[in-house]
């Protein structure tokens, strides 16, 4: 059997709500979750075993609100969320308008807008859920962000006033052959917000795509994420949700051509009331692809919540491949909920590595005291113990001015939920 | 000179079953440079001794003081014991998952200091500290207790005690779980953290192996939440022959 190496590390406690993996492929399931491993829960609701009807790829897709039925709840993509918070989203009117940005500039990158029937919307990928399908259904013009020439380059295009009416945007992100950059999409103030972001990596282009999520506490965002890798080209997409009451971002990866690579970060802090959701999607559609996963969240105060949601297929043409994901969770105080969930296809014999790993840990009252033993106050303690937790994921990042931004904000989270 | 000083005290814990009295009217004195073992029957109330010390807040003190060099110290927070110069190596330390020990030591150690260490001597005092408790480098980048084995911690809890340079220490049963040549590397690293600041120990133990490294000089028998009999090292050497049966009163047994 060559799909190895289940690295799975435990939890330092209790995994109190971790949801259990569900698997495609049974025999895969085996190889790759060695049953009753600390940290890792296997099924517990007795469907170990079963075998979805589908494959992650056969999913229904449309651009048409109206081919979608009407959201319930129980559809896989939403069983996680407060749909009854945001039907204005799945079922209402969106404004499709074009909105007010700003963005830094840098020479080989364009910032514009391009109209519906530019030749790039609909490459990386279609809706496969309503509120997504209703914002491609409105938007008038996408914001298009295109990147050439081979020198590292790094721009920041921001977003605060989208104001409390609901909207649907589309943008594109398009890296050309043999291009560098990193882009952060900044986003702030308050939104009602369905959009779908599609990013485009020509061959051997390198890039970096952060969206940073600062909303304010009563927004909502719901976010899909399309990127499709061309040979040899490698993107790093990084996942950052600290504000906002709901939000969702989902990005799906299709690695397409041989070669092709991508790093995926995910970091999120969920205070009191808010809702986090991740649905990470990586698709090896190609030979000798990589891709690794990496999500961490840190939760505090009554019903904060997050959903991390990782499937990985490996496609039947996709020989060679090495994928492994992972989430960890860090449970701060009592009342909050997080759920993990990785799922692994496998279609193909023929793999390098994929494995997967799933924990959510607390920080406890036992915890504190041993840092309180040793002279640590407990506001330095509580830092402590999260900075060392993200950090791992910030460091990653690689933009050294937004790390340390980003170092300060998890701080502010954890001082301004300790107020609540 | 520091002392340290237990009054009278007695100690409660809240459980399903109500509140249990577990320590009743403990004294004891323990001196600057003094090594004090504390030998008692499985549930006797002893990690409960050393965890109201230290300020657990699970543990109730009901009445008595503990008072070093005459402050008292159940008026201050965990954190504020630890700073005062109190350290509690336990019995059962636990993982702080995110926090290396790196990290965590130069944090400790400034929490305790006031000030950050310089940095220089600082790094060698770990390395040096590491290296004689033969702990592998490697441990300075993991997290804190994350997957050690039990004779692992127990390192750690000694690594930290030669490093914050406390007046006193508490060390419940460091030596259990730990093999001849483990026992031999701790008890060593208690000595010499002993020589090198003159601390205070209260050594907490079920067997007297650690006694044949760590020379106490005076042995307190432990049962049923108070001090039963006092004596010189000669004491653990009849309890190692004879056991507690002498000191349990039928009635208290369990
Ligand atoms: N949090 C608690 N809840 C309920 N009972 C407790 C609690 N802590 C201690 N006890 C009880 O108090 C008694 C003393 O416990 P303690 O841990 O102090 O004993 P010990 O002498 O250290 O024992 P050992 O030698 O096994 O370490 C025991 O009966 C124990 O079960
Ligand atoms: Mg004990």
């Amino acid at each position: 059997m060559s799909a190895a190496s289940a690295l799975s590390k435990s939890a330092s406690k209790t995994m109190p709500e971790s949801t259990t993996p569900a698997l495609a492929d049974p025999t895969a399931a085996k190889s790759v979750i060695p049953a009753g491993q600390h940290g890792i829960k296997e099924h517990s609701d007795g469907r170990f075993g079963y075998v979805p009807v589908q494959t992650r790829s056969d999913r229904f897709k449309s651009v048409q609100v109206a081919d979608f039925e009407t959201v319930t709840g129980r559809e896989a993509v939403w069983k996680h969320s407060p749909i009854a918070k945001f039907t204005d989203l799945t079922a209402g009117s969106l404004d499709g308008s074009r909105y007010e940005i700003e963005s830094t500039v840098s020479t080989d990158v364009s910032v514009e807008w391009v109209p519906r029937t530019d030749a790039r919307i609909g490459t990386a990928g279609l809706p496969e859920e309503r509120a997504a399908a209703n914002a491609w259904s409105v938007f008038d013009d996408a914001l298009a962000i295109t990147v050439s020439g081979e020198e590292a380059k790094e721009i920041t295009v921001t977003r605060s006033s989208l104001g409390n009416s609901a909207r649907g945007a589309h943008t594109i992100i398009e890296a050309k052959p043999f291009s560098q950059a990193t882009i952060i999409l900044q986003n702030t103030g308050d939104a009602r917000l369905s959009e779908n972001v599609e990013i485009i990596l020509g061959e051997s282009a390198n890039l970096t795509v952060v969206s940073l999520q600062e909303w304010n506490d009563s927004a909502v965002h719901l976010a899909n994420h399309f990127a499709s890798i061309g040979r040899d080209a490698r993107l790093k997409h990084v996942v950052v949700s600290l504000g906002g009451s709901i939000v969702r971002v989902n990005p799906s990866v299709r690695l397409a051509g041989p070669g092709s690579d991508t790093l995926l970060l995910g970091l999120y802090f969920a205070d009191a009331g808010q809702h986090l959701e991740q649905q990470v999607y990586v698709f090896h559609d190609a030979p000798k692809s990589r891709s690794r996963v990496n999500y961490k969240g840190a939760l505090q105060g009554q019903d904060a919540r997050t959903v991390w949601i990782g499937d990985v297929l490996i496609g039947n043409n996709a020989a060679g491949t090495d994928s492994y994901e992972q989430n960890r969770n860090l449970v701060l105080s009592e009342g909050t909920r997080a759920d993990s969930i990785p799922n692994l296809e496998i279609e193909t014999g023929d793999i390098v590595g994929a494995g997967h790993a799933s924990a959510t840990g607390r920080f406890d009252d036992e915890q504190l005291f041993y840092l309180q033993s040793r002279g640590v106050s407990e506001d330095e303690a509580r830092r402590l113990v999260v900075r060392g937790f993200l950090t791992e994921v910030v460091q990653q990042i690689g933009s050294p001015e937004l790390e340390a931004r980003l170092q300060l904000a998890i701080e502010a989270e954890l001082i301004g939920t300790d107020d609540k | 000179m520091s002392v340290l000083e237990i009054i009278d005290l007695h100690v409660s814990v809240e459980t399903d079953q109500g509140t249990k009295q577990i320590l009743r009217g403990v004294n004891l004195t323990i001196n600057e440079g003094e090594i004090h073992a504390i030998m008692g029957p499985n549930g006797s109330g002893k990690s409960t001794l050393a965890y109201t010390i230290a300020g657990h807040p699970k543990y109730h003190v009901e009445s008595g003081s503990i008072l070093l060099d005459g402050v008292d110290v159940l008026k201050m927070t965990v954190d504020a014991r630890a700073r005062a110069g109190l350290f509690l190596a336990m019995q059962y330390p636990v993982e702080i998952p995110g926090v290396t020990v790196t990290n965590f030591l130069r944090t400790a150690k400034t929490a305790i200091e006031g000030e950050a260490p310089p940095i220089r001597s600082w790094i060698k005092d770990v390395r040096e500290a590491m290296t004689g408790l033969k702990m592998d480098k490697a441990f300075a980048e993991r997290n804190v207790n994350e997957g050690f084995s039990g004779g692992e911690k127990k390192r750690n809890e000694i690594l930290q005690l030669e490093l914050l340079k406390p007046k006193f220490a508490v060390l419940d049963e460091t030596d259990s779980g730990l093999d001849v040549d483990a026992l031999k590397i701790v008890s060593e690293g208690v000595n010499r953290a002993k020589a090198n600041t003159g601390l205070g120990l209260l050594l907490i133990t079920h067997y007297t192996r650690i006694l044949r490294y760590i020379h106490p000089d005076f042995v307190h028998v432990f049962v049923n939440g108070r001090i039963a009999e006092q004596g010189g090292p000669e004491l653990a050497d009849r309890l190692e022959d004879e056991g507690y049966d002498r000191f349990l009163v039928p009635s208290n047994v369990g």
